[in-house]
């Protein structure tokens, strides 16, 4: 930094006044960041998946903080130490190459995005990710370890609602989404005619709903409450609306919500086509 | 030079324009709200659907139509209802069917009892098949699906306000308002024709398959 002045006798050691601003902020900035912050930062602790996913934000911003306030600090130095008096404006000194903070540069943002790098590969295959913020088809790189028992749950797209089905409660459809707490679940998101997408924000979970494709998430939710369900992929006139809340619920009340559904669809339930992945529903047209 | 940056100005201004006036166009060209006949306490909302609208713009358009407390027939979508009231609705249904998408919407939901009536006779569950179209409030689990006419009817109507003497069924079903507020509804079968997967035209313009509950 000192490169882009001419050093002269009378003046202060800016490098050394700037890192030394920038290093008192960082001690105080970071523990309020990770301690005071930390706690609000979404999506919260809903699921298994978005208490990882809030871990990982809170470690994002924690490590972005001395960058941004080494970025202003220099900006706020810069703009009151090195204003130009008066109304000539002079250019400076051309600046030659400065290997060492070349170097210090290169090798020190090459360790944060590379390590940020492996540190998200990690995470994204973890046991306690797995699966969240999936697209990844049918079948998923990363599934968690007791994926077998998981309760299967589909989720199905249409211009302009969801609807959820219940592969192991008769093939029961549903207008409203319920869970049991505690149970790792494998939703099925398709859609029967555009481009949806599921976005259960505080499970931490969002999955594109394209026809004829099935894409499969898995969550685990650990605490009883409802949860905002939206769709996050423009769809057509009454996108902003395709939203409804879902239910976490304790165990037993699943079994007499699922059972009362049952009863509640039965008629209807007759009429569905057979629980499958993917729907190829007629009349995709209208007859003329 | 001058002249070149006056006529790219001149056309930036114009392309400005067209964007501003197409764009307040759509902000502002909602169908009025017309209101419920109130009776009582009771609101009493009568509507029909035709197969096609048959006046400009859009005269091979389906649509709804809505009658206003003085009889006459109203090409909107927006009702007018009092919160936290009965509201009884008579639908002319004048189509023929197309078919649910999703057979899970043949199920009537969130009406009173649970049940509307065809031509009289109460129901619970149509034929998905038989759906010409719904009337979905997914904010109130409101949905009931209405059956076509047959194909082969003698006397259709063509062209809207489609007079009873036309063939038509009859459904009638009731429900509760919530509180103040404005809740969409709209029509689950796919009954746009000749747009592809029958979703777009009608079912995407507020005016013809889905409009709003205004509630206050
Ligand atoms: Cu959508
Ligand atoms: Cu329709």
């Amino acid at each position: 930094m000192e490169a882009t002045r001419i050093p002269e006798p009378s003046e202060p050691r800016h490098a050394i006044r700037i890192v030394g601003i920038w290093a008192g902020l960082t001690v105080i900035c970071v523990p309020l960041v990770i301690f005071v912050l930390g706690p609000h930062i979404p999506p919260g602790h809903a699921s298994q998946q978005s208490s990882d996913q809030h871990q990982i934000n809170v470690v994002l911003t924690t490590l972005a903080t001395p960058i941004v306030l080494m970025v202003w600090v220099y900006f706020g130095y810069a703009i009151t130490v090195f204003r130009q008096a008066g109304e000539t404006i002079v250019d400076g000194p051309p600046i030659d190459g400065n290997a060492r903070i070349q170097l210090t540069w290169l090798s020190v943002t090459s360790a944060i995005v590379l390590g940020l790098a492996v540190y998200g590969t990690i995470d994204l295959f973890s046991a306690s990710a797995a699966g969240a913020g999936g697209g990844q088809g049918p079948n998923p790189l990363a599934k968690p370890a007791n994926v077998g028992s998981a309760l299967e749950v589909q989720v199905i797209g249409q211009q302009w609602l969801w609807t959820f089905r219940y592969p192991g409660y008769g093939g029961v459809e549903t207008a409203t989404l319920a869970l049991p707490v505690n149970r790792e679940i494998a939703i099925h998101v398709t859609s029967l005619d555009v481009a949806h997408s599921f976005w259960a924000y505080e499970l931490g979970v969002k999955a594109d709903a394209i026809p004829g494709s099935d894409n499969v998430v898995y969550v685990k939710p650990e605490q009883i409450r409802s949860f905002q369900v939206r769709c996050a992929e423009l769809c057509g006139l009454w996108h902003g609306h395709m939203n409804t809340t879902g239910r976490v619920l304790s165990q037993p009340d699943f079994g007499s919500w699922i059972a009362q559904q049952e009863q509640q669809y039965a008629a209807v339930t007759k009429q569905l086509p057979p629980y499958s992945h993917v729907y190829y529903p007629s009349p995709l047209r209208r007859a003329p | 030079m001058t002249r070149r940056l006056a006529g790219i100005a001149i056309a930036l201004a114009v392309l400005i324009g067209l964007v501003i006036l197409y764009s307040s166009e759509f902000l502002t060209n909602a169908p009025a709200a017309v209101p419920a006949s109130v009776q009582g306490g009771t609101a009493h909302l009568t509507l029909q659907t035709v197969p096609t609208y048959g006046h400009a713009p859009e005269p091979d358009w389906v649509s709804y139509l809505v009658q206003d407390p003085s009889g006459h027939w109203h090409h909107s979508t927006i009702f007018k209802l009092p919160a936290h009231s009965l509201v009884t609705v008579t639908l002319y249904q004048y189509d023929t069917s197309s078919g649910l998408r999703n057979p899970f919407l043949a199920q009537v939901r969130g009406t009173v009892d649970g049940t509307a009536t065809l031509n009289g006779k109460p129901f619970s569950t149509a034929s998905s098949d038989e759906a010409s179209h719904t009337f979905t409030v997914p904010d109130l689990g409101l949905s009931v699906p209405l059956s076509g006419i047959s194909s082969s009817a003698k006397n259709p109507c063509s062209a809207a306000p489609c007079p009873l003497s036309n063939d038509h069924n009859t459904i009638t079903f009731s429900f509760r308002t919530p509180g103040p507020g404005t809740y969409r509804w709209q029509c689950f079968v796919p009954c746009a024709a000749a747009f592809i997967f029958g979703n777009g035209g009608p079912m995407q313009t507020i005016g013809w398959m889905s409009g709003e509950l205004v509630v206050s």
